[in-house]
């Protein structure tokens, strides 16, 4: 097999590495190629044909398909390199990238890898739904593929389990189809999915949502007849007594998104435990040298131009990267209280302007989010109104840095 | 139907399918006739898929001997039917003195029934032969092993096919007649008529006796749930871990890896009266979580993909409520019937050694004659992801749909899919295309290559999105198109 020399190999032709792709030409990296095992370039956003992407990156309101066209343009006139329809099966710590293609096997040595993988839909059996097995459990994103790109209908009667912003996106559009959606029920005591997408999508349509209720039993022998659910507690376990029948021939299931992640270890990149995508220093470099991560395979965003965004941020240290053959080592953890989830990056190295992501645990009401150093607040920023489904940034400057001790991000 | 078989099978579960094969060996016309629709839907799909030693069986009893002959000669009929199958070895561990008196118990049963190999080990030899095992001790029994209960099925049939049996689908048994010597068998689609009648109905083989004329069998149907885990914890598990059977005999709650690289965690056992509801419960996967983290270390919930059940057709004396021994039979209320009643665990060890013993009764009546033609080998379909590069590259050269990879857990190319698609059965659902292949069977559990199997079998079976089937009869995947 012979092996094809890169400086980049990026890893999916989704939004993140499209973005990627662009900017490091910019950057004026040449040597580029993307690989995306779909037959375009995309990603998901191929099936996001609603609108709203774009209103950060682009100012203006698209949707999925027109946004990833503006990058596919721009691939397309600077002339970077891509395969289609190809899937890489191996990733080595060396940078060995193992591809499989109707053409035969290729393999590419890279002197950097961008992975930018995305994310999967998490399923029935990970969180182990009760009761049979028949037709007709579907997950919201299989559902919007079958109905936006293979126009296949999955079912009449709905039930929808999940406030995740892709169940409420599949509520709405089913509507539109002709279905009759009947609720969405949600484990948590708060909606998972952005607020405006409960606005947009179900009460514009008036479908009900439930919160601090979940599934208990899926009833049908061939196809979904019906489902049971429950009540849930602060512990999150159904109340007994509190059930309530509902008929339905489809169950759609929106429960949360997992960054696909096993090429990143195949190459033996640690990851977070709490965001289940790598960890990374503030040039989006994995704990392997030369290996960088950004996008829905890092951490799971809200908005796809936050994906974007963190591409091209990725993009400049790799273009450094290639340039300088070694980064600026990052020493300086990030660590968080109970009320944040996560931080992205979890390690800086102080000599650098950077941006901090985070998500909050559950909502909270005019509070404010600290950077701590050495319990010293270096950065504060008040907010009426911080959830769960919405990312929080913060912007922390070189100066704003006492000491190279780690950093601790509270909500005070 | 007009034509006259020589045997008539009824089921196509394992042990059905192993008695077609077997059959198949003699110059004889067979039909297997089966409700669901693909082989293997059932018990013989829906366990631990584990072959047994034979060392929990009472000495001289017919699960005794057909999983202690089972076993002994799988290795050849794993390489003649391309079989994944791996001697593991098993171990069956235990914390308590009444734990390692009923080890030694079934250490002797175990030899009296000839299983070779049996040992007691300490803890240390455990930690070295599985360090993720729980136990303070083991039995151990190297002759156990692990084997893909779906393909063996699949290939008993295909081969039973190949040598000239049809299988008929979709079709379940709602009477038994016979006159001059001739049975009919009424389907809820149409009538079979046979000289001999083969009853694997399994769940249903009570049922089946009753329309032969053979009264009182009863079957208890045992449900037992599982769960199963991510490959990523598969590597920990080298062999089956059991727990020492309690007073009443039978096992609890395991941990098996599968020859694929998952762990499943089951299953437990409650008596149920349906049949066909495999519906997994909350209480019951709790207990499984409690129970399998005495067996398996690594039992975690981000490591859950799948629950499933199986129902377990146990035959009881009613009256004792005792669980009694295979039943292989032909009776005079019934002639030329040749009735298996409450085959169950060991059924998969034992599925050939049982056939061959059904054959044996037909022999005592008539002479057979060999089938000429007869080949004993099946071919699997080649599963790219285990092959070396160099084989990878000389399939994708020699059919470029070796290059699509479909399923991305699994790395299950669209080649590998168009034959199960094009399976010499004639099965056409979305299941029976997953257990050929392990599409779907992954982590996303079809996330990413749902949608594009579905799509194949439209356009390879020529079908309507309304026409595309999940698994059973009227599982229906799509109410129709979206528009036009």
């Amino acid at each position: 097999m012979a092996i094809i020399n890169k400086d980049v190999v990026i890893i999916g032709g989704g939004p993140a590495g499209l973005a990627a792709a662009v900017q490091l030409r910019k950057k004026g990296i040449q040597d580029i190629v993307i690989i995306e095992r779909e037959k375009q370039l995309g990603g998901i956003l191929r099936q996001c044909i609603h609108d709203g992407f774009g209103l950060t990156r682009f100012e203006t309101t698209l949707s999925g398909p027109e946004y990833s066209q503006r990058f596919i343009d721009l691939v397309e006139e600077m002339n970077i390199k891509y395969i289609t329809d190809a899937t890489v099966i191996d990733l080595t710590p060396e940078k060995k990238v193992v591809i499989v293609s109707k053409k035969g096997l290729l393999e590419y040595q890279a002197k950097a890898v961008i992975l930018t993988m995305g994310c999967r839909e998490r399923t029935r059996g990970a969180i182990s739904i009760p009761g049979t097995r028949p037709a007709g459990v579907y997950n919201a994103g299989v559902a919007q593929s079958y109905i936006n790109l293979h126009n296949t209908m999955v079912g009449r009667e709905v039930i929808i389990l999940g406030s995740g912003d892709i169940g409420m996106i599949m509520a709405r559009r089913m509507t539109l189809e002709g279905a009759r959606v009947k609720a969405v029920f949600e484990v948590l005591p708060y909606p998972s999915g952005l607020p405006r997408n409960i606005q947009q999508c179900l009460e514009d349509y008036d479908i009900p949502l439930y919160v601090s209720h979940t599934i208990t039993k899926i009833k049908g022998h061939s196809r979904v007849e019906g489902i049971t659910v429950s009540q849930v507690d602060e512990n999150m376990k159904p109340i007994p007594g509190t059930e309530k029948e509902y008929d339905c021939d489809t169950l759609i299931l929106s429960v949360g998104l997992i960054p696909e992640n096993e090429l990143s270890l195949a190459c033996g990149v640690e990851l977070d435990d709490r965001t289940k995508g790598a960890i990374v220093d503030e040039n989006y470099q994995t704990t392997v040298d030369g290996v960088f991560a950004a996008g829905n395979v890092l951490q799971v965003h809200d908005v796809v131009d936050f994906v974007s965004l963190e591409a091209e941020a990725l993009a400049d240290s790799v273009a450094e990267y290639i340039k300088a053959g070694t980064l600026m080592y990052c020493k300086i953890n990030i660590i968080t209280d109970t009320h944040i989830s996560h931080t992205i990056p979890q390690k800086i190295s102080g000599e650098k302007d950077l941006k901090i992501c985070m998500r909050v645990k559950k909502p909270f009401k005019n509070c404010k989010i600290d950077v701590l150093q050495n319990n010293i607040v270096i950065k504060t920023v008040t907010m009426k109104k911080a959830i769960p489904a919405e990312m929080i940034q913060i912007k922390i400057k070189k100066t704003d840095l006492k000491s190279s001790d780690i950093i601790k991000v509270v909500v005070a | 139907m007009n034509q006259v078989y020589d045997v008539l099978i009824i089921g196509s579960g394992v042990v059905g399918s192993a008695v077609a094969r077997e059959f198949s060996r003699y110059r004889l016309t067979i039909g297997v006739l089966e409700k669901e629709l693909d082989v293997c839907c059932e018990t013989s799909g829906r366990n631990s898929g584990v072959l047994h030693g034979g060392f929990t069986y009472k000495t001289g009893s017919l699960k005794a001997l057909c999983s202690v002959e089972g076993n002994e000669e799988f290795d050849q009929v794993a390489a003649e039917l391309d079989v994944p199958f791996k001697r593991t070895g098993k171990v069956v561990v235990g914390f308590t003195d009444s734990d390692m008196q009923s080890l030694l118990k079934y250490k002797a049963i175990g030899e009296a029934n000839g299983v070779p190999g049996l040992e007691i080990i300490d803890r240390q030899r455990l930690e070295k032969l599985d360090s993720s095992a729980g136990g303070e001790f083991a039995m151990y029994s190297p002759t156990s092993g692990i084997l893909n209960p779906f393909i063996y099925t699949v290939a008993l049939a295909e081969n039973a096919k190949q040598n000239g049996v049809e299988f008929y689908f979709g079709r379940e048994v709602i009477g038994i007649t016979r006159k001059n010597d001739i049975y009919e068998i009424i389907t809820n689609k149409d009538v079979y008529k046979t000289r001999w009648v083969v009853n694997c109905a399994g769940l249903n083989s009570a049922k089946i006796s009753t329309m032969l004329g053979i009264e009182g069998y009863t079957i208890g149907g045992f449900k037992g749930e599982y769960f199963v885990l991510d490959k990523k914890v598969g590597k920990f598990l080298n062999m089956p871990v059991y727990p020492a059977p309690g007073p009443t005999g039978g096992f609890a709650t395991h941990a098996t890896p599968t020859v694929d690289g998952n762990v499943l965690i089951g299953p437990d056992s409650a008596l149920v009266d349906d049949f066909a509801d495999y519906g997994v419960t909350s209480p019951a996967m709790e207990k499984l979580i409690i129970d399998g983290q005495k067996m398996f270390k690594h039992v975690k919930r981000e490591h859950f993909i799948r629950n499933f059940s199986g129902i377990r057709p146990k035959l009881i004396n009613i009256e004792t409520g005792q669980i009694l021994d295979f039943v292989l039979e032909s009776r005079t209320e019934a002639p030329n019937a040749i009735n298996l009643v409450g085959i169950e665990s060991p059924g998969v060890t034992s599925a050939l050694p049982l056939a061959r013993r059904a054959v044996a009764l037909l022999r005592e009546k008539e002479t057979l004659l060999p089938n000429e033609k007869f080949n004993p080998n099946r071919k699997g379909i080649l599963c790219f992801a285990k092959q070396s590069d160099e084989v990878k590259k000389e399939l994708i050269a020699k059919d470029s749909n070796y290059g699509e990879i479909i399923c991305r857990c699994e790395t299950v190319t669209k080649a590998e899919i168009l034959q199960a698609v094009h399976n010499c059965l004639g099965v056409e659902t979305v299941l029976g295309i997953k257990n050929r292949t392990r599409v779907m069977m992954g982590r996303c559990q079809g996330g990413y290559c749902e949608t594009r199997i579905a799509e194949i079998i439209q356009e390879e079976l020529n079908k309507q999105a309304t026409e595309v089937l999940y698994g059973r009869g009227g599982s229906t995947m799509f109410t129709g198109k979206v528009r036009g």
